[in-house]
Formats: C-alpha cells, sequence, structure tokens
C-alpha cells in the first residue's frame, strides 16, 4: 500500500501518521506539502492533524482550499480513499468531502485523554479489521470536535449507515457520559456515501504500540493495508 | 471600495462561545444581558467600483471561504 500524507503549515501529527503506516506496511508515505498541485499516484491519502494555517478563520477553512486539497478532491472522485484524522477530518469536511462540520466543543475546552470508541460497522475499507459493535481505546486531542449536521444531513448518514465511530463508555454504551465534546449522536467518525474517505476526531496513529498506552488504533492500519494491497 | 461581512451562527446552532460571554457577563454585574450570540467581522477593500458587481463577488466569497453554510449566515454591506 503506497500512501501519501499532506502537510500543511501548522499540522504536527504528519509525522505519527506516517511512522503508523511504515509500522505496518514497511513502506515511509510520500510526504505532500499543501502547495503541491499534484503528486504521485498512490493507494491511499491521509491528512494529518495539527493546527493547519493556525486554525485561522474556521479550523481547516484555508487548508480546504489549498492546491493540494483540489487535487485530493479530484482523486477522491475518482475513489481514492481518504483518510482525515482530527484537523484532517475538520479539512475533509470544509472541502466537503463529507457532510457537517466539527465546531467548539460543547464545554469550550480543549479535550486530551484517551476515549473509548464503538465500531459501527467491520464493511469499508477502513474497519475490517474490527467486528461491527466493538469497542475501541484511543486518544483524542482536540477543542473543535463536536460534530454538527443539519437533521436531514443526520438521519441520511444514520439511514445509510455512514456512521463509522461513536463515543462511548468503556462498556459500549453509547450515552453522554462518554462523549468528549458534545458530538450530536456521539459521532466520533464518518465515511462518504461510498466509505472511501472516513474523517475522525480521535488518533488512531497514536495507539499503535503497546509503550504509548495501548495499539487499539492499529487495526484501523491494518484493514487498510489488506483492503489496498 | 470598502465591504462589511458579518458571519453569524444559525439560528439552533448551539454557540457555547456566546453562552460563555454571556455567563461572565452576568457575572461583571450586567444581569440585563440574555442570550448572546458570537461571530465574526471581516473588512475588505475591493478593487471594484461596479456595486452589483462586488456584491456578487462578495457573495462568491462568503459561500466559498468566508462563511461555512452548514452553520454560518453571512450579511454583506459595501461602504463608499
Amino acid at each position: 500500500m503506497k500512501a501519501a500524507v499532506l502537510v500543511f503549515p501548522g499540522s504536527n501529527r504528519e509525522g505519527d501518521v506516517a511512522q503508523a503506516i511504515e509500522l505496518v506496511t514497511g513502506r515511509r508515505p510520500s510526504m505532500v506539502w499543501h502547495g503541491d498541485g499534484d503528486f504521485e499516484k498512490v493507494d491511499l491519502i491521509v491528512v494529518p492533524g495539527g493546527f493547519s494555517y493556525g486554525d485561522y478563520l474556521r479550523c481547516g477553512a484555508m487548508a480546504a482550499q489549498s492546491p493540494v486539497m483540489a487535487e485530493v478532491k479530484k482523486r477522491a472522485a475518482q475513489g481514492v480513499p481518504v483518510l482525515g484524522i482530527c484537523n484532517g477530518f475538520q479539512i475533509v469536511t470544509e472541502a466537503g468531502l463529507l457532510p457537517g462540520t466539527l465546531m467548539r466543543n460543547s464545554h469550550l475546552k480543549f479535550v486530551c485523554s484517551d476515549v473509548h470508541l464503538k465500531v459501527e460497522t467491520s464493511q469499508s475499507l477502513f474497519t475490517n479489521r474490527y467486528q461491527a459493535g466493538q469497542v475501541i481505546k484511543v486518544p483524542v486531542a482536540h477543542a473543535e470536535g463536536n460534530y454538527f449536521a443539519d437533521a436531514d444531513t443526520l438521519k441520511r448518514l444514520e439511514d445509510r449507515g455512514q456512521i463509522a465511530f461513536r463515543y462511548c463508555t468503556p462498556s459500549g454504551v453509547v450515552e453522554g457520559a462518554g462523549n468528549p465534546n458534545g458530538s450530536t449522536n456521539n459521532i466520533a467518525g464518518i465515511f462518504n456515501e461510498t466509505k472511501t474517505v472516513l474523517g475522525l476526531m480521535p488518533h488512531p496513529e497514536n495507539a499503535v504500540e503497546p509503550m504509548f498506552g495501548g495499539t487499539d488504533g492499529k487495526g484501523l492500519f491494518e484493514g487498510m493495508v489488506e483492503a489496498l494491497s | 471600495m470598502k465591504a462589511r461581512v458579518h458571519v453569524t451562527l444559525k439560528n439552533g446552532v448551539l454557540d457555547p462561545q456566546g453562552k460563555a460571554i454571556g455567563h461572565s457577563l452576568n457575572r461583571l454585574g450586567f444581569p440585563e444581558v440574555g442570550d448572546v450570540r458570537q461571530g465574526k467581522f471581516i473588512e475588505l477593500e475591493l478593487a471594484e467600483t461596479d456595486k452589483a458587481k462586488a456584491k456578487a463577488r462578495l457573495d462568491e466569497m462568503c459561500r466559498k471561504l468566508l462563511a461555512n453554510t452548514v452553520i454560518e449566515n453571512y450579511s454583506i454591506e459595501l461602504v463608499g
């Protein structure tokens, strides 16, 4: 699996996700600068976390209009898988690759902690290594992770099985207690209609080695390798 | 020509920052303050003299970048 990781001014998790990909593929992904309107053909495009363009205007708004994202939109339309993590999720929603938006956390605080996620489906190239209903533990680190979409969009996402992950309690109950940011319907990650684009606020790339406190995020990368190699 | 763009959250979209500002004002001795909504004010200098054209371009700017129409409304004001 050949992957590209985008880099914007202010990205800061590109190294983490590149390392996670290298861990499971043995192959270093190529790092693509935001000003590059074209880059080599790849099997997966990753939009990493961080604070692209200093979160100016709105998180992800400026990055979504960068030359590299115009190319990403083109390739996503051709079916090339795109994974947006944290700020990457904000960027792909601002770019229109996923519906809705990420708002300021309801409690207004930056949240940096481990959270539990319920995997909603194993039927995707991103989640095929997990079981539907499985609970995984991964970290979050964000101030704007509060997923919002209008009622019609939410209904469509729910009806079409486009919710990838929901925040839950350690025992897997999807309720307010497990929700770190006030996200609607406890949504932590969503797919596009074809399930070739995944955006999520938590950081699976930071849960791939036991010394970092867990390996529950590794399945996401292993699943992609299996699906895309 | 100068333009002023106001970007505000749509009705029904929760505004935790506005709420926090309201609470702070109440605590500071302004009990008359009720609901507070926070928004953005953007001032732009335009190289355009035709008002209708400027407005159409600004509308496009708002939809493309300045506002996220999923959660925000915008209004455009031309000055001078």
